[in-house]
Formats: structure tokens, C-alpha cells, sequence
């Protein structure tokens, strides 16, 4: 199991080719309050920059972008009912899918914890 | 606006308590402090706030009969605005659109005006060209905080008792820990409270005695956005502008009977016209039903799915508990309890017209 971390501030938790996707703590903290999420649904495919989801705080609405190809296996149908929860555990419950790899070696493109720590400073 | 950004006189007090900087209007201005948006707006509403405001400007107008004058530029009734009363009103085009907002005091040997920070550069020269014979002074040398809050006389009043017997829209100078302000009993949040002009030099000093108080904590731009939009106020820029007139933007109200009748301001034709025969669109509170906000631009379709008008202002409403929303709506429509449709993000969401504020209004009358 190895975590990675994307530009847009996304955390990507692989374990054979599925991974769990959510935004980092870091992200969380810099919506401020989130009240809204929205979420596409199980089955849909995505490419790498595609828009998948919006995340709204009190101040303003945030695309959230996949980092790699794949497709979502799970959706987190909890955050609908609890946006706040993206802001108290947005790295352990509040995870917002669950996809299938299409393309493993995106992953050389995303950064571990020391590049993400070095990149929000 | 490639100048660099200004700084008001609260800004090391700002940081010192930890608030996130942003640029607004050219200014370097708190948009939320470690509380957080949520927690600043219930604060208003259920204690005190304390707001910078000292971006607005503040002007003095000097001279013989200066609210008779501002009456050729304004559609309000300032030449009848009695010593130590201040009235709500705007600036309108030769096209009845608004030019900006304002607050015009009657402080006896002079009058008091305060214009957004957005439309100083604007607001100042169109003064200074309208009025024959005032002279039109930018105050550059104090601050403007405004505490606002059912606490709010509390904060003021332990420090100025005077200021405990104010009503709503009266004005008074007084002394505040023995720094002389002018202190105005009104504000922006829909809640009782206070806009206070302090010498910059001692702005941070007044500030700090009512933030000592226990029911009083800062709040910054975000929750300020989000209390006037909950009491159905007006943002110039957003819900109000050069091209929308009053009677549109539901602003009938801050135009008095007398000049209603006799006309004699910028855009009388339009105004009067719209005021006997209605407007082409009108700015109402639209409350979203499911929990998706809807932002300014977002489209307005009736039940039929004909786009009758877009979202001038809208987001989350921190003591509503969910989306609210203001924005116009053509001709025909905008009766509360009037289903509409949002288009958000491609999406049809279901919202209702509502009646403003979305929340009661507080004020000390």
C-alpha cells in the first residue's frame, strides 16, 4: 500500500490497481468550511485533468481534477450528507472515491509524502 | 489598479490575530480569521463582530446647503436629513442606474459620506464636479470599524455610554476610552450595531477595548459577504450597477415619497416610469432546495425551462443552514413561494422565490 500525492492537491492510496482518492488535509484547510460536494457516480471513466467533482466551502466552489486514468469503482455516498467531514478527516473517512487504475505508470508523475511536504512548504 | 495594495490601519492587528489576507478592491483586507467564516457569522448573530471597514471611504462634504445639492445626484431626501441622522441611499446615472451605494450623515456643520472602496476613485471626482460650491474632503487619516451583533451596545456602551441611547440611523461624536469618534448606529450584517471613524493612530487601541469584551471576536470579509446576503442586502458590483436602477434591485424603499413625486435626480424618467409601471426584472431572494449553493451567473429558468433571469449573489447561509441566494428574475415573475429551476453546472436544481432577508432583521429602532 503506497500513498501519492498529486499537484491539485489530492492524496491517491494504491493498492493493486485500485486506489483511493480524497483531498489532503492541506487543501481541506485552505477551502475552509466545506458545505456542498459534488460527486459522479460508480462506473464512470475518467482521464487524467478531467473534472471529476466539485467541492464547495462558505468562500468558493473547487473543481477537484483526476490525477491519472481510471474509472470509479465506489463512490463515498457519506460526504453528500456530512461536507464537514472533508474538513475533519479529509485523509481517513472522508476519502471521496475509490477507482481502478487504468494506466499504472501515471503514477511516476505524482509526488510521495517529502515531495508533497516540500511543494506546500 | 496596478498600485500596490493599501493597507488599513488595523493591518498589523490583522495579522497579529491571525487573520488570512486577501486583495480586495486594491486593499489588503482579512477575509476570515482562525475561527472561520461559519463561526464568525454566528458570532454576529448571536453575540458581537468586529469588522475593518476602514477601506470604505470616508468623505466630508463642507459648504452652504449641501443636502439640497447632493438631492441633483441622489434620489434621496437629503435636504430634509436632520443633524445627527444618517440615511441610506446611491448615486444614480442620467440612465436611473446606481453609479454606487452610500451612507450620508447630517453631522451639523458638515455632512458625513461613506462610499464603497471599490467606487472611491469614481465617487470622489463625481462629488467634487456635482456640487457647486461644497468642498468634497477624501478622509485618508482614519480608520472605520464597524461592531455589529445583538451584544454590539454592550461593546460600544461599556466604553461610551452615550452610545447605549442611540437609535438605528442616528450619528453622534463621542469620545470612546478618551480617542473622540464618530459613532453611527447602523451597519451591514442585518444585526443591531455600530460603524465607527477613529483616528488611524488610535484605530487599533479603540479596537482592542472591544475585542477585551467576552462577546466580541473579529470577523473578516467572508462572514460579513454572507451576513448581508442572509439579511437580503445588496453587494454594489454584484446584485446593483450602473446598468440596474433601484426600483429593479427592489430598492424602492431608499427613495423617499418627495422625490419620488417631483423626480429632479439622474435617471428620474426611467425610475419614475418603473415605479408606476413596474420594472422589466426584479432582484428577489431565491432559496435553493437541495444543498448545492448557487453562485453569481448561475442561471434562472421558470417551471416551463424559459430562462427568465441569472444569480446575482448566492453561496451558503451559516444561520439559515443551507443555500441561500439573491438574484433577478424577469417581468411576470418573482412572486415568493414561485418555483424556479437553477441551472448549476450543467444541472437542473430545484429552488423556490423567497421573500427577503432570509433572515429577521435586528436593528434599534
Amino acid at each position: 500500500m503506497t500513498t501519492y500525492y498529486s499537484e491539485e492537491h489530492e492524496w491517491i492510496t494504491v493498492e493493486g490497481d485500485v486506489a483511493t482518492l480524497g483531498i489532503t488535509q492541506h487543501a481541506a484547510d485552505q477551502l475552509g468550511e466545506v458545505v456542498f460536494i459534488e460527486q459522479k457516480e460508480a462506473e464512470d471513466e475518467f482521464e487524467k485533468g478531467d473534472e471529476i467533482g466539485v467541492i464547495e466551502s462558505v468562500k468558493a466552489a473547487s473543481e477537484i481534477y483526476a490525477p491519472l486514468d481510471g474509472e470509479i469503482v465506489e463512490v463515498n455516498e457519506a460526504l453528500a450528507d456530512a461536507p464537514a467531514s472533508l474538513n475533519e478527516s479529509p485523509e481517513g473517512d472522508a476519502w471521496i472515491y475509490k477507482i481502478k487504475l487504468a494506466n499504472m505508470d501515471q503514477l511516476e508523475d505524482l509526488m510521495d509524502l517529502d515531495g508533497y511536504k516540500a511543494l506546500i512548504g | 489598479m496596478t498600485d500596490a495594495p493599501k493597507r488599513t490601519p488595523l493591518y498589523d492587528l490583522h495579522v497579529e490575530l491571525g487573520g488570512k489576507i486577501v486583495d480586495f478592491a486594491g486593499w489588503e483586507m482579512p477575509v476570515q480569521y482562525p475561527m472561520g467564516i461559519m463561526g464568525e457569522h454566528k458570532q454576529c448573530r448571536e453575540k458581537a463582530a468586529l469588522f475593518d471597514v476602514s477601506h470604505m471611504g470616508q468623505v466630508i462634504l463642507k459648504g452652504d446647503n449641501v443636502g439640497e445639492k447632493l438631492e441633483a445626484i441622489c434620489p434621496q431626501a437629503y435636504s430634509t436629513l436632520k443633524e445627527g441622522k444618517a440615511r441610506y441611499g446611491f448615486f444614480t446615472n442620467p440612465e436611473g442606474g446606481i453609479m454606487d451605494d452610500l451612507i450620508v450623515s447630517n453631522a451639523g456643520d458638515h455632512f458625513f459620506v461613506v462610499v464603497n472602496a471599490s467606487m472611491r476613485h469614481q465617487d470622489i471626482p463625481h462629488m467634487a464636479a456635482n456640487l457647486d460650491g461644497v468642498e468634497v474632503i477624501e478622509i485618508f487619516d482614519r480608520g472605520l470599524v464597524a461592531v455589529q451583533g445583538p451584544s454590539a451596545e454592550d461593546v460600544v456602551g461599556t466604553h461610551c455610554p452615550a452610545a447605549r441611547d442611540m437609535k438605528f440611523m442616528e450619528t453622534i461624536v463621542a469620545e470612546i476610552g478618551g480617542i473622540e469618534c464618530r459613532i453611527s448606529r447602523l451597519g451591514y450584517t442585518g444585526e443591531d450595531g455600530y460603524e465607527i471613524s477613529i483616528p488611524e493612530d488610535k484605530a487599533v487601541e479603540v479596537s482592542k477595548l472591544f475585542l477585551a469584551h467576552d462577546d466580541c471576536e473579529p470577523a473578516g470579509l467572508g462572514a460579513r459577504d454572507s451576513l448581508r446576503l442572509e439579511a437580503g442586502l445588496c453587494l454594489y458590483g454584484n446584485d446593483i450597477d450602473q446598468s440596474t436602477s433601484p426600483i429593479e434591485a427592489s430598492l424602492s424603499w431608499a427613495i423617499q415619497k418627495r422625490r419620488k413625486e417631483e423626480g429632479g435626480f439622474p435617471g428620474a424618467d426611467r425610475i419614475q416610469k418603473e415605479l408606476a409601471e413596474g420594472a422589466a426584472k426584479k432582484l428577489v431572494g431565491i432559496k435553493p432546495e437541495g444543498r448545492a449553493p448557487a453562485r453569481q451567473g448561475v442561471e434562472i429558468q421558470c417551471a416551463e425551462g424559459n430562462t427568465i433571469g441569472e444569480i446575482t449573489s448566492g453561496g451558503f447561509g451559516p444561520t439559515v443552514g443551507a443555500p441561500v441566494a439573491m438574484g433577478y428574475v424577469s417581468k411576470g415573475h418573482g412572486a415568493p413561494g414561485e418555483k424556479v429551476n437553477l441551472i448549476i453546472r450543467g444541472k437542473v436544481q430545484p429552488a423556490e422565490i423567497v421573500a427577503l432577508p432570509f433572515v429577521q432583521q435586528n436593528y434599534k429602532r
